[in-house]
């Protein structure tokens, strides 16, 4: 590795570090609820190193503990994280057009809202070693906490898990809020979204529609219903 | 479960990762459909909402914790505070009501 490969290496992991100790908090909830829906520290430790995906685990959880199809639980990981597909276009322009496949499929592993922040944000180019870095510190956060939630969960006063439940919600809320507040479109999609889904949760015949298809059903009707009414000038660099 | 645990998260990963590749290998120039463009710029943020309410307001057992926790995410997101921070204080803030409201 030359020198200014293990520059860049480092400078990951110290733009990676806040985002590791943020996951290792985040999964620690994820993990208390994998065991609520029945997964071992095995199992959920596996699914969150492979995954490495906060919603989309989330949404996995309900749609493990409904006993849904293989199918639906493909379909909506496809919805929920085609963000990442989002994030993908943007970083295929931000590393070196001459980038070697093998380092585009490592670099692909990490995309995550927060390492595609720190990422997006470089000067220059993106070297797939910054990627690394970053990657090093953040994974093995996301995965350790996902293990303490699931066998210290049940250990902690119910008080303190009880609180915890809300960090993932409030953690979405820190994704959208500031984007809602710079686009008036956003805020409007999101809040009709939460009229849509209050109203699939608790009103006759459409809340036995299972929450898997209602995350799907409303997020493309509505994204779809947005897209159309105000199409986006520039999607990039935001 | 019915299902196969094993089947449910090799299938997460297989789709969640595809999703991550597939533009950065294979396409180097951008989407041009406006549409399409549009429409994936405002997936993530209804999506996220979808997910986020109204079950947020079960998700510590009683309403009225999660609404002093949603309140402080609300104000600090619109502060525009870090994602761990956010999680951190709004957890706190649940916590902290939970044992006022135990002593009244």
């Amino acid at each position: 590795m030359s020198e200014k490969k293990t520059n860049m290496f480092i400078q990951g992991i110290k733009d990676g570090f806040p985002i590791g100790l943020g996951y290792l908090a985040v999964s620690f909830t994820l993990g208390i609820q994998c065991r609520e829906a029945g997964l071992s520290a095995f199992e959920a430790t596996i699914m969150s190193l492979v995954n490495l995906t906060s919603a989309g685990e989330f949404a996995a959880l309900t749609i493990i503990k409904a006993a849904s199809s293989y199918l639906e639980m493909a379909v909506s990981q496809l919805i929920i994280n085609l963000r990442y597909m989002l994030m993908s276009f943007a970083l295929s322009q931000k590393v070196e057009p001459s980038l070697p496949v093998g380092h585009r499929l490592g670099i692909s592993f990490g995309v995550t809202d927060e390492i595609f922040g720190i990422s997006i944000g470089l000067k220059g180019k993106l070297k797939p070693s910054y990627s690394y870095g970053a990657m090093a510190v953040a994974v093995p956060g996301w995965t350790l906490g996902t293990f303490l939630g699931v066998v210290m969960g049940n250990v902690l006063p119910a008080s303190v898990v009880s609180a915890l439940s809300l960090a993932l919600y409030a953690m979405f809320i820190a994704i959208i809020m500031p984007k809602a507040k710079e686009d008036k479109h956003v805020a409007f999609a999101c809040l009709m979204a939460m009229v849509f889904s209050a109203v699939f949760t608790y009103a006759p015949l459409v809340k036995d529609i299972s929450a898997g298809s209602r995350i799907i059903i409303l997020t493309i009707v509505l994204s779809m219903a947005a897209a159309v009414i105000w199409p986006v000038e520039d999607t990039q660099g935001s | 479960m019915s299902g196969n645990i094993w089947i449910y998260i090799a299938v997460m990963a297989v789709v969640t990762y595809l999703i991550r590749m597939l533009p950065l290998t294979l396409l180097r120039r951008e989407i041009k459909n406006k549409t399409l463009r549009s429409f994936l710029y405002y997936v993530p943020y209804v999506t996220l909402t979808v997910m986020t309410f109204p079950a947020i307001l079960t998700a510590t057992g009683d309403i009225r914790t999660a609404a002093a926790g949603i309140i402080c995410a609300i104000i600090l997101a619109w502060k525009k505070q870090s994602l761990p921070v956010v999680a951190f204080v709004s957890c706190a803030v649940v916590f902290v009501t939970g044992l006022v409201l135990g002593l009244i």
